[in-house]
């Protein structure tokens, strides 16, 4: 076992963890945030998609071991403590760019990355910057208006 | 899907990483990024009993330039490469090409050393560092040695690297020259069925999954140099290649595609 500290949603966390174990699973298991979601387990789907050091990142596809010392932000950390959704959270409820559910914490991550990695997004810009997300129930028009809304871009 | 256990170390330095892979012999493996080693090894296609961490090595990630050539760290990630505005200006083909790879949350991981070790003939970077006539740094026990990147790549997957070496530098000349690349996918964030990359305006052309390694089209390169139009250099692209056959495409597809995509990119390139 290798012992692992991590800064989770503000709060440092130590863990004992083995080499192999990923990120998402240290989270979801060890850690009991079980806000992001496995889904493709290969990569492809962001259902996983978590903030590392202010970046996204697939947890599926990275090892708790080397986010030792990394800050790591779950969907669990982005709502004010009183209650107030984010900004990008409050896009996708006001859109309703959900159907049932399972992408959402991985695309509310992969939105509040790709906003502040691009600035002035237009809607083509926010189409790519999600494909690695994936809505099984095709829901991406909703998602898409919300990022928009997000960003300050348009969108209605 | 969970990977076979390993036992993991982290190198404080090239130098350290180097001593340990020379410890632990060729049962070890270089994690970077870790967006090609991890997946393979949840699939259990790579089972390396010993992980060296290179990932904290942040004197590896830089871009420099200057004397008419850019060099970059090894650990530098995709996402530091699209967004570099000294890139963008001493070798905007790189830049570019690196925004093309996965998505955001892959480019925020993946680095350049990582993704031409890996030496994937379907990867973007490869085939762009073949086109640029880039020079690939590795360091081992001995110190280091530059490898042009055209002897680079000798198979699928496989390198001219040796199991205690470890590449800390990549360099392109500067000036991309007239550019372009092709990227053909059907999926979105999918590796090319086909890709094409000029550079030089056309004196340097790599051909992206239509072999077992990233493949400079050097009978495209010597047409135009003998004066050939960019559709009758486009028309040798796939000559004497045997392109793999898979669920996306056969190879006579494939071989097609080279022609076709070679040709675009010329023309793009501003090659008539």
């Amino acid at each position: 076992m290798t012992a692992v500290t991590l800064t989770v949603n503000g709060t440092e966390r130590s863990l004992d963890v083995e080499p192999r174990t990923l990120l998402v699973h240290a989270l979801r298991d060890d850690l009991g945030l079980t806000g992001t979601n496995v889904g493709c387990d290969s990569s492809s789907c962001g259902a996983c998609t978590v903030l590392v050091d202010g970046q996204s990142a697939k947890s599926c596809t990275m090892f708790a071991v080397q986010a030792d010392g990394a800050d790591i932000t779950t969907i669990e950390g982005v709502a004010d403590a009183d209650g107030t959704l984010h900004p990008m959270q409050q896009a996708f409820h006001e859109h309703h760019a959900l159907q049932c559910g399972y992408c959402t914490p991985g695309m509310v991550m992969a939105s509040i990355s790709l906003v502040e990695e691009y600035p002035g997004l237009d809607e083509n810009g926010v189409r790519h910057g999600l494909e690695g997300n994936l809505c099984r129930c095709t829901g991406y028009q909703n998602i898409v208006d919300a990022v928009l809304a997000a960003a300050g871009s348009g969108g209605d | 899907m969970i990977p076979a256990a390993f036992d993991y170390e982290v190198a404080e330095s090239a130098d350290h990483a180097i001593s340990l892979l020379g410890e632990h012999g060729d049962d070890a493996k270089l994690l970077a990024g870790g967006h090609s080693l991890i997946p393979m090894m949840r699939y259990r296609l790579a089972t390396p009993s010993v992980l060296v961490d290179v990932g904290r090595l942040d004197d590896l990630r830089y871009i420099r330039t200057g004397n008419g050539s850019v060099s970059i760290g090894a650990l530098t990630r995709h996402s530091e490469l699209e967004h570099s505005a000294a890139l963008a200006e001493a070798c905007p083909m790189l830049a570019s090409v690196a925004a093309l790879v996965g998505d955001p949350a892959v480019r925020h991981r993946g680095t350049l050393g990582g993704t031409i070790a890996h030496a994937d003939p379907a990867s973007d970077l490869p085939a762009a560092v073949l086109a640029l006539g880039g020079t690939i740094v590795a360091q081992g026990p001995g110190g280091s040695r530059e490898i042009a990147a055209t002897d680079f790549f000798t198979g699928y997957f496989e390198s001219v690297l040796a199991d205690d070496e470890m590449i800390t530098e990549v360099r392109v000349p500067a000036g991309s020259g007239g550019w372009n690349y092709q990227k053909f996918n059907r999926r979105a964030q999918d590796w090319a069925i086909v890709g094409v990359a000029v550079a030089g305006g056309g004196s340097g052309v790599s051909l992206v999954n239509m072999g077992s390694t990233p493949i400079r089209a050097s009978g495209v390169e010597a047409a135009l140099a003998g004066g050939a139009s960019a559709a009758d250099a486009a028309a040798v692209a796939a000559d004497g290649l045997e392109p793999p056959d898979d669920l996306n495409a056969d190879a006579e597809y494939r071989s097609h595609l080279a022609r076709v995509l070679t040709e675009r990119a010329l023309n793009a390139a501003g090659v008539a």
